[in-house]
């Protein structure tokens, strides 16, 4: 499945791209111009962002710093995404719960502060519009993000009760200092998974404290019209520290911090508990169940999973999706899901799914890659140490 | 000497590209051949040196693993030979000529980079001995590289 060097750009992208899949066959068929632009797409170019097509957006997949220098300036100082594309949605309020309960089939009361979970999106006639894992912060807060595809159609109706606004994440150690300046709130009393309403360079934005990259960080929705300034103000404040960065720094930066890409290291056919995502359901919805195919998910709980998510190292290329993962004797034991490269750590990082039994770290298999094989190791993840930004 | 400083202003020019982002700038080299898949061959006599261009490199980024083959082995025109892999993608290299493996750039396995900061000098990965001379008249000169590349680039 690899291209020749003339399709460099391209196979970037459409490794990437899997994390929707129902855009994909959209893409196949698009052209430049039915691609969706944000707010901040001028902005993109004018700061040499090169555009590639990302679920039927067009988005930058790096600026002027290559993603090596972008990852590792993303850790070092800080990181500006442009997530507008994401559908990320903040219900705040008392009525929160009980208006996502009329939309979703999860039972939201009973999930407790802080935790989330898998959930699906219905239509009137009961139709799955899309699924999503939803967030409760607080007990008046539910924050929820879907995949960016169901925008525009799946939706409409939620829509209708929100604001057009624009979300952007910051990234990195100088994200909270930069913020600041921009804002009279003390952001030091706010922590990781935290939510608030805030004027921030002179907008009412809504913040939140969190990320894609393992970095301590923000997403901040904007209203539109406000987006522009407040990414240059942001640029500005950090005294060019922290820097435009795109999908390509971004999928590293996560993988590092071993965080799941939807479409690569989780799909339809993925349990939670396979995925290792067993913490994120609740323990009074594993007493009582309720939820569609609770029967398998918490048979999987009681026995353990057939398989489960790891991280590897190996020695050689890097191991991308796909690559076939073996037992030292040479038997197929597992596939790689995500890899690649580490900026950070100067090797070969990996995450896939195994058979239970040969998961624990320290496990020694091999990595075929193109006809050959090259040694690995299971270990933990994250790759590179999280620094989310919590109480001490 | 010369070696050195000329690895260094090869540096100095893949950063200056790098920072201004600007691709109509990847260079080329007056006498060597090209491949429409963006790889390079030097020719002197009955062998050929092979790398991947500058123009090549760019849209690859940081190159961070080079898969050579073994010395003896028979390479074909346009086929592949090897792979090199950035931090996010894996792209094949073909081989310009068609011959047999006769060295390989060992220096690549502990410095991939070379290929960023040197396509055309350090950055070399095989000498090939040529089976079929005549091959070498299919390949692009540097000019028609460099339209070749600049219609690339504006589809």
């Amino acid at each position: 499945m690899r291209g020749g060097l003339w399709q460099l750009g391209q196979s970037i992208t459409r490794r990437l791209g899997q994390s929707d899949k129902k855009t994909i066959a959209r893409r196949c068929y698009a052209t430049e111009a039915d691609l969706k632009k944000t707010v901040l797409y001028d902005f993109h170019v004018a700061n040499g962002g090169k555009m590639v097509p990302f679920a039927g957006w067009s988005m930058p997949i790096q600026y002027k710093d290559s993603i090596m220098e972008s990852t590792l300036n993303c850790r070092e100082n800080g990181s500006l995404f442009d997530v507008s594309h994401m559908c990320g949605l903040s219900l705040k309020g008392k009525d929160s719960v009980a208006f996502l309960e009329k939309l979703v089939v999860a039972d939201v009361v009973g999930l407790a502060p802080g935790t989330g979970s898998l959930t699906v999106f219905t239509n009137e006639k009961g139709g799955a519009i899309d699924d999503s894992v939803i967030t409760k912060v607080t007990a008046d807060h539910i924050y929820l993000v879907v995949n960016a595809g169901c925008r525009d159609k799946d939706l409409a109706h939620i829509e209708e009760h929100m604001k057009a606004f624009k979300a952007k994440g910051g990234d990195g150690p100088l994200a909270g200092s930069t913020l600041q300046y921009l804002t009279k709130e003390d952001l030091s009393k706010m922590y990781f998974g935290e939510f608030r309403i805030i004027d921030i360079n002179g907008a009412k934005c809504f913040l939140t404290r969190t990320g894609y990259t393992g970095e301590d960080g923000f997403e901040i929705s904007v209203p539109s019209e406000n987006a522009v300034d407040l990414a240059k103000a942001i640029l500005e404040k950090s005294e060019g520290k922290v820097r435009l960065t795109g999908l390509g720094a971004r999928d590293s930066l996560r993988l590092e911090a071993g965080l799941c890409l939807y479409g690569n290291d989780m799909e339809q056919h993925i349990t939670p508990v396979e995925a290792g995502l067993t913490w994120a359901i609740g323990k009074r919805r594993r007493a009582e169940g309720g939820f569609l195919g609770a029967e398998v998910i918490l048979k999987q709980i009681a026995d353990g999973p057939s398989i489960r998510r790891i991280g590897l190292f190996s020695a050689g290329p890097p191991a991308r999706s796909h690559s076939e993962i073996q037992n030292e004797n040479g038997e197929n034991i597992g596939e790689v899901t995500s890899g690649g490269f580490s900026p950070c750590l100067k090797k070969n990082i990996a995450m896939g799914y195994v058979k239970s039994g040969l998961h624990k770290p320290g496990t020694k298999v091999k990595i075929a890659i193109r006809g050959k094989t090259y040694e690995g190791s299971i270990t933990k993840m994250p790759f590179v140490a999280t620094k989310y930004y919590k109480p001490t | 000497m010369a070696m050195a400083s000329r690895f260094w202003a090869s540096k100095a020019a893949s950063y200056l590209k790098i920072s201004t982002f600007n691709r109509a700038f990847a260079s080329v080299v007056k006498d060597l051949r090209y491949a429409d898949s963006h790889e390079w061959a030097k020719i002197d006599g009955n062998s050929a040196t092979i790398g991947i261009t500058d123009h090549a490199q760019d849209h690859l980024g940081d190159v961070v693993y080079v898969e050579l083959p073994e010395v003896g082995v028979a390479v074909t025109q346009g086929s592949s030979f090897g792979a090199v892999e950035s931090v996010k993608a894996t792209s094949d290299i073909n081989s310009p000529v068609s011959g047999k493996v006769v060295e390989v750039n060992q220096e690549l396995s502990s410095s991939p980079g070379l290929v960023n900061g040197s396509p055309y000098e350090e950055g070399w990965i095989i000498k090939v001995e040529l089976s079929n001379t005549n091959e070498v008249k299919s390949l692009m000169d540097s000019d028609q590289y460099s339209k070749f590349c600049e219609e690339e680039d504006n589809h």
